[in-house]
């Protein structure tokens, strides 16, 4: 479980999140909804001990991030897949290389390398792009391509930066359905940053809403469809 | 006054804390071979093969410099093949090494903030640590430890070309003959000569490296804060180098 206790979080004078506190069960996929700069990427980056909170705590199965020792940041974070918004894979490096990175840096034996990239490629239907570079890949491609980097570790979560800004509607449903699908084959808790409201509805089991710094809304998908909340509802209806 | 002091002191801690959280940074990263050791060798070629032309192209203007400037200053009070002791030394001990290490601080330095700035805003580098690898071992060290081993090899270089070029204006601008020439690089070599511009070389390429590499991971912002990383990076790499000049000099002298 992945726990937020009275999360604050600030840059400079900008108060990005306030007071936050949010528990994301086991098993399931739990979206953040939001608007744009109300600290939601920050969330998942507060998870990874990418950034630590000015109060309160984060923990991740029972443990603070931020009271980690340098070592045990590491392996927790071998445990915790990112998918980033941008992808975020190495240039200089194929899509081979891209996925085979964080096993290889957990002494994987190289055979088994080779077997869980292609693996985890073909799962995410990109098989034959293993010796191309991300210059060459769509954005759905260079997303997919994240997606199967984060799943090659056979993590516990999988955390999605706003997994389908950027992409075509056909793309976003692809990424969408690869979502499920590897929550369901996989098992695996994932937390989903997004404003995609159709992305979220599909995908998640668990919504929770974040609004000026706060969580102002959870529940699940179908009690966030029914709310009568007016932010909750101006939000999933895209009004002015 | 009182607010003045008080912030210098907070700058001054957190000079302090940074420099503090950058050396267990590094001791970390080095004892982490199994990361750095792999890419050493690509880095030495990027940043020191790949620097040969520019170095080499430097070390003849200079040689024909010193040689003429020598002439100048020698002509009517001290015998010509000084010309050749005044080249050699010159350039071993001095503009070799520092030259060199100027053009590589423009070259190396800007590479390595430019391509470290970019990874960072583009989340690249957040991605390395959330795939647990290490970012000093598996980004610093390496360039840093290419370039601590490739400066001296590229300013041996650079030296070699100077002297040559040197020598071939003594004697065809300058009324010197090779013997002559040869004299005087002889009457006043010493081994340390030698040495000591390579000592210095390698630590200049120490600090290049590491203030690109540091300067490129603490970018902030998008194309125009990868452009003030590499500005400073090699304004950064340059004052180094001086600094480190001064220091050897005291030093070593």
């Amino acid at each position: 479980m992945i726990r937020f206790t009275h999360v604050s979080k600030a840059f400079g004078p900008k108060r990005v999140l306030e007071d936050v506190s949010l528990e994301i069960p086991d098993g399931q996929t739990t979206a953040l909804l939001g608007y744009s700069g109300t600290g939601k990427s920050v969330a998942l980056k507060l998870i990874v001990g990418l950034l630590e909170p000015d109060a309160g705590t984060v923990e991740v199965n029972g443990q603070v991030v931020a009271d980690l020792s340098r070592q045990e940041l590491m392996a927790l974070r071998s445990t915790i897949g990112f998918v980033f918004q941008f992808a975020a894979l190495f240039d200089s490096m194929t899509v081979f290389d891209n996925v085979a990175l964080g096993l290889r840096q957990q002494r994987v034996p190289e055979t088994d390398v080779t077997a869980r990239v292609q693996a985890s490629l073909e799962r995410v239907g990109l098989a034959d792009a293993a010796e191309r570079f991300p210059s060459e890949l769509s954005g759905g491609m260079r997303k997919r391509v994240g997606i199967a980097r984060a799943i090659a570790l056979e993590p516990r979560y999988i955390l999605y930066d706003e997994p389908t800004t950027g992409l075509d509607p056909v793309t976003s449903a692809v990424i969408d359905d690869l979502m499920v699908r590897t929550k369901r084959d996989l098992g695996v808790t994932g937390v989903m940053v997004t404003h995609d409201m159709r992305s979220a509805f599909a995908v998640a089991d668990r919504i929770a809403m974040l609004y000026q710094g706060r969580i102002h809304a959870v529940g699940t998908v179908d009690e966030i469809r029914r709310t009568d909340d007016p932010i909750v509802r101006q939000f999933i209806e895209g009004r002015p | 006054m009182s607010t003045r002091l008080d912030l210098a002191g907070v700058a001054q801690l957190g000079f302090i804390r940074r420099t503090g959280r950058w050396a267990i940074d590094a001791s970390r990263a080095l004892a982490m071979p199994r990361v750095w050791l792999p890419q050493v060798a690509v880095n030495m070629r990027r940043l020191g093969v790949d620097s040969i032309p520019i170095a080499l192209f430097l070390a003849i203007f200079t040689g024909i410099v010193l040689a003429l400037l020598a002439s100048y200053i020698f002509t009517g009070a001290v015998p010509l093949y000084f010309v050749g002791a005044l080249v050699a030394k010159t350039i071993m001990m001095e503009l070799g090494p520092v030259l060199t290490g100027m053009a590589l601080a423009g070259r190396v330095g800007a590479n390595i903030a430019a391509e470290l700035g970019t990874m960072k805003v583009t989340e690249q580098v957040d991605a390395l640590e959330t795939l647990a690898v290490d970012v000093h071992a598996y980004l610093v060290v390496p360039r840093a430890v290419a370039a601590t081993l490739m400066f001296p090899v590229v300013t041996a270089m650079a030296i070699g070309v100077g002297v040559i070029s040197g020598w071939i204006t003594a004697t065809n601008l300058l009324d010197l003959s090779t013997p002559e020439f040869f004299k005087g690089v002889r009457q006043f070599y010493q081994f340390k000569d030698i040495w000591f511009g390579l000592v210095k070389s390698a630590s200049f390429g120490c600090a290049v490296a590491v203030m690109g590499a540091l300067t490129g991971l603490r970018t902030q912002g998008g194309a125009e804060g990868v452009g003030r990383s590499t500005t400073r990076a090699v304004v950064l790499g340059c004052q180094a180098i001086l600094v480190l000049d001064a220091f050897w000099a005291l030093v070593l002298l």
